[in-house]
């Protein structure tokens, strides 16, 4: 690790401010980031935590949706979101306690970790990522694996996520790092059915738009039997090849549809 | 007499409350005044020639107090291999010298060729980073039938990649193949042994101490044998002479063998803290860890099992290649050969046997014995090929087996790899394993299994392997370059407790609960008023630490031996107090009595009379009460057992998941049933974790692709089921006093083969024509192989 300095801000606007400075970087819960550290990977200037801003922190229910505040962590989406229990069952699935209790939500998505869970659950839910600047549609959020639509400086303050009538997530762990080797969210609405997948592709997650169609006329397991998933640019390594995931895709979906409610 | 505490008693570990506790104390929890860090800069290039180092910069950086090269260590002595083998045309091995630091080349990623001794370890990171290096980069050395074949040399030197060409027994070599040639059956598998990383959770660690008004050197170091590293450093590496040298391994947290060996890394903070007058402490980092612990395994093996028409087995023949990775370290070529070869008969009564066995130098870091040490290999090879013998002439696999055990009526067994086994009873195990594992309930659990849509498989298992490697007479013919005897001292305090010196070192095994036991025992004394000392030459005998389950075996013998002269002694001097001849006086639950009358004294009366001798026969008998004894084994022990697993598998996708595992083993008798226990359950986890996740994985370049725990898989607590293990069928081993076998590695030789054995079970039955995967059997292997089967 090489030496940075940090900050402590208490508003969104002092967290703003203070990552003006040249070579400052957000720190979520660092799950990510203090990792990259310890291995000389990276030299910010400073560090700016934004686990101490209140309006970040926590679970709202906002009519049909449910709001998350950008530095809430795993542990507390796990004990908040009872009214997203898809969700809830997510992020109690992330990792193990210590991530649970020090990773963020804000921190997945600005991450966009190609296997990490949570870009999954927000692009299947057809989330609002917001920033302290705008509000960002999931679909415009996600441009490719570490990739997004954040601009130098931004911030997540929060995501809504509207509330499915039925959603379930998939996760195939890759051994290791347990992180999704596949992992596969389905979130049924009344205007119809989304699909999100993760950990496989080398564009991170994505929409799989052939099973959203199936799925929308026919919410079973068997009406996505005849549909096959393309090997084509999904991710080889040593924990399985793009085969291996494409054949997971589709069983991840079959059994997140099985196991919806 | 202490049955609470003494032999058989399942006592809870009395070492576990300061490990629980956060009160052991590590090398790294070692600070000392003054002391500073050591950082190494390591090749990221497996291949290459160093053209130039340049160190101006770094040297002038902030808190450097001295960097070092190869350059400075061109003087000094190789990191020598402990056993030398010779090649089946009569050649000795090549054996090319392993420096203290790179000089020349660098041979594998992680090869350190320099080092910062800075004030901080940060200051020193950041000097290392300013160290320019030149090196002329080559194609890396990688796969071993590549190495073989190739003029690429890892040690251009030596002029082959080849460390040697080892036969065992060449005398049986023609009678093999001849054998072989004329059988009914002859089987034929060939299969990997993965290698392995040994993620001992205490990374390495070395803290240097020189005396400049004495001379003498203190190395702290996380060791399972402070006084081989202390001989090795003295008469191969630095001249040390021994007594200007303590080396103190205090709490060591795990080794799986990789803690046996002396490294480089420690000579360095040696002759860093002559050269500053400075302490000099280096602590591995997880990454360093991953790049330069001496790894596990990694042997690619043909096996082949002849057979007669009614599945008597007539020979195994094998040819192995076994990486010794890019140096030789201590015990790699032991390992591959004299721990592995001779295994090769396993419990059967086959008549003849054969192995090859090619080491090979590659541009990996180095491959050196790692919980089990050979016997996995063998075990794994045999086991593997014996249920695919019984599958091709469709005899059960546990049929097969037995038909082929040795009988307990046939012991002292002479096996056809050249052990003599003394005691054992295989199908008793057998039969006790079929009992306890409900073996008979298998049919209705897969039945279970398959109305949720999984194929469930039964494996089975017979090993029998070889602890204490003994005796050093033997091994000294057979090339070893140390004993392999172990050595106590008992010391009888004046007020009546004691305080037992020991060669074998603890880092996980419990000694200090189980020893005492023993001496409790003997001496009819609580067990608490004992405590071990171990882990520090200036405190203990020379004895040869713990690898090779041999601790109990072989230390614990010389605990024996040692209590027995105490026993001795007290007894005289117990004779002169009770005013009688010795041998009227009788030692039963710590009181010496005199036979048909009241008059007795108790052991802590003797022992304060021994350190106060007033009234006391000095003409006839020493003060004191301390008694040292060396123990050399005649023989291995043999333990022995019978495992088997049920596994389910999701046909999806490919995930194998052990349901149940049984380990029935044979550990002769058992001083501490609890520890061994959970001596049982660490040695199952481990060899799960190489039969289904553990993936170590070099590419092309000699870059380890699996460096970190984010593709490394470790067994973790879900991987693995509740175990149902049984030592009760022990049958004592008939030549160390104890009658003690040896339990810390059986656990990971017995139940790889178990697991592969149920996973094929589990996909024959799914109607899958598998024979073979190779481990580790990931969801992805298991997947593709079905998918090819198709």
């Amino acid at each position: 690790m090489y030496s940075f300095d940090i900050e402590r801000p208490t508003s969104v606007a002092d967290a703003v401010a203070a990552l003006g400075s040249e070579d400052a970087q957000a720190l979520g819960g660092g799950q990510t980031l203090i990792p990259t550290l310890k291995q000389r990977l990276a030299s910010p200037s400073a560090l700016v935590s934004l686990t101490g801003i209140s309006d970040m922190q926590g679970t709202t229910s906002e009519g049909g949706a449910l709001r998350i505040g950008g530095a809430t962590t795993h542990a507390a989406v796990m004990a908040g979101a009872s009214s997203y229990p898809a969700l809830a069952a997510l992020a109690a699935n992330i990792g193990d306690p210590a991530v649970r209790n020090r990773g963020t939500i804000g921190g997945s998505l600005a991450n966009n970790d190609p296997s990490a869970c949570y870009p999954a659950a927000a692009l299947a839910s057809g989330a609002t990522i917001i920033t302290n600047a705008r509000e960002i549609a999931a679909d415009d959020y996600f441009q490719g694996m570490f990739d997004t639509a954040l601009e130098e400086g931004e911030i997540i303050t929060g995501v809504t996520l509207p509330v499915p009538e039925v959603a379930n997530y998939q996760k195939f762990v890759q051994p290791a790092s347990r992180f999704a080797l596949v992992g596969v969210f389905v979130a049924k609405y009344a205007d119809g059915v989304r699909v999100a997948v993760t950990g496989a592709s080398n564009e991170g997650v994505h929409r799989w738009a052939e099973a959203e169609a199936a799925l929308s006329s026919n919410f079973s397991a068997d009406a996505i039997a005849d549909l096959t998933v393309s090997a084509d640019n999904l991710i080889g390594d040593l924990h399985g090849s793009p085969e291996y995931r494409a054949h997971l895709v589709k069983v991840m979906t079959g059994r997140a549809v099985k196991a919806a409610f | 007499m202490p049955k609470d505490g003494g032999i058989g008693a399942a006592t809870t570990r009395r070492e576990d409350v300061r490990f629980l506790t956060g009160k052991g104390q590590y090398s790294d929890d070692i600070r000392t005044f003054g002391e500073c860090a050591a950082v190494f800069a390591r090749s990221n290039v497996a291949n290459g020639t160093i053209k130039s180092i340049n160190t101006e910069a770094a040297a002038a950086m902030p808190g450097v107090l001295a960097i070092f090269t190869g350059e400075d260590f061109v003087e000094v002595g190789g990191n020598p291999a402990g056993w030398a083998i010779v090649s089946r045309d009569g050649e000795p091995m090549k054996e090319p010298k392993r420096p203290v630091l790179a000089h020349g080349k660098v041979r594998h990623v992680g090869d350190a060729y320099a080092a910062v001794i800075a004030e901080t370890v940060q200051q020193g990171k950041d000097a290392v980073e300013a160290i320019e290096i030149d090196i002329e980069e080559h194609d890396a050395v990688i796969n071993m039938a590549d190495a073989l074949s190739g003029t690429n040399y890892v040690h251009d030197e030596i002029g082959t990649n080849q460390c040697f060409d080892w036969g065992w027994i060449e005398d049986n070599r023609a009678a093999t193949d001849e054998a072989i040639k004329g059988a009914h059956h002859v089987t034929t598998l060939e299969l990997v042994n993965n290698r392995l990383v040994p993620n001992a959770m205490e990374p390495r660690c070395s803290i240097g101490h020189y005396n400049t008004g004495t001379g003498d050197y203190t190395l702290h170091t996380t060791s399972q044998n402070p006084h081989l590293t202390r001989l090795l450093i003295s008469a191969f590496v630095m001249g040390i002479p021994e007594n200007k040298l303590t080396v103190i391994a205090p709490d060591v947290g795990g080794g799986f063998g990789s803690k046996i060996y002396h490294y480089g890394e420690e000579a360095l903070v040696l002759a860093a803290a002559k050269k500053l007058g400075r302490t000099v402490k280096w602590t591995s980092d997880r990454s360093e860890a991953f790049l330069t612990d001496a790894h596990g395994r990694d042997h690619v093996t043909k096996i082949e099992l002849a057979m007669d028409k009614e599945g008597n087995f007539l020979a195994f023949r094998t040819e192995t290649m076994a990486n010794v990775g890019a140096y030789l370290s201590n015990f790699s070529t032991a390992t591959p050969t004299f721990l592995h070869g001779t295994l090769m008969a396993g419990n059967y009564t086959v008549p003849l046997v054969y192995v090859n066995v090619k080491t090979v130098f590659t541009n990996t870091a180095p491959v050196d014995a790692y919980r089990g040490a050979g016997r996995p290999e063998a075990t794994y090879s045999l086991e593997r090929v014996i249920d695919m013998a019984a599958r091709e002439i469709g005899m059960d696999p546990t049929e097969l087996r037995r038909k082929n055990f040795i009988k307990p009526d046939q012991y002292p067994y002479a096996s056809a790899a050249g052990l003599e086994y003394d005691s054992g009873n295989y199908d008793a195990l057998m039969d006790q394993m079929e009992k306890v594992s409900d073996k008979a309930g298998f049919a209705a659990r897969r039945a279970e299994s398959e109305s949720k849509g999984l194929l469930r498989g039964f494996g089975v298992n017979a090993y029998i392997e070889a602890c204490g490697i003994a005796p050093s007479n033997l091994v000294g013919i057979l090339g070893s370059r140390v004993g392999l005897y172990d050595a106590a001292t008992v010391r009888v305090n004046a007020t009546g407790n004691l305080s037992v010196m020991v060669g074998a070192h603890s880092h996980g095994q419990g000694h200090e609960t189980v020893f005492p036991q023993v001496v409790a025992e003997m001496l009819g004394i609580d067990a608490q008023s004992i405590d071990i000392v171990h882990g520090d030459t200036s405190k203990i005998p020379f004895g040869m630490g713990t690898y090779g389950s041999r601790s109990l075996a072989v230390c614990g013998s010389a605990v024996v031996r040692a209590t027995e002269k105490i026993i001795l002694k007290a007894t005289k001097i117990a004779a002169h107090m009770l005013e009688t001849e010795e041998n009227n006086v009788e030692f039963n639950d710590g009181t010496f009595s005199v036979a048909g009358t009241n008059k007795s004294v108790s052991f802590g009366e003797v022992a304060l009379k021994a350190y106060i001798p007033h009234e006391f026969p000095i003409e006839a008998i020493e003060p004191g009460l301390e008694e040292t004894a060396f123990y050399d084994p005649a023989n291995f022990t043999y333990p022995s057992g019978a495992y088997c697993c049920e596994v389910e598998i999701d046909p999806e996708t490919g995930k194998v998941s052990v349901d149940r595992m049984t380990a029935v083993d044979d550990f002769g008798n058992v001083i501490n049933p609890l520890v061994v226990t959970g001596q049982v359950h660490g040695g199952l986890g481990q060899g799960i974790g190489q039969a289904l996740v553990e993936n170590t994985t070099y590419d092309d370049d000699g870059q380890l692709l699996s460096a970190s725990y984010m593709d490394y898989t470790m067994p973790r607590a879900d991987d693995l089921p509740f175990y149902t293990v049984d030592h009760s069928m022990g049958n004592a081993c008939t030549h160390n006093p104890l009658g003690v076998k040896g339990c810390g590695e059986a656990g990971a030789i017995g139940s790889p083969p178990t697991v592969v054995n149920a996973v094929i079970d589990a996909l024959q039955s799914g109607g899958k024509n598998i024979t073979h995967i190779d481990m580790p059997m990931t969801p992805h292997r298991v997947w593709s192989a079905m998918q090819n089967a198709k």
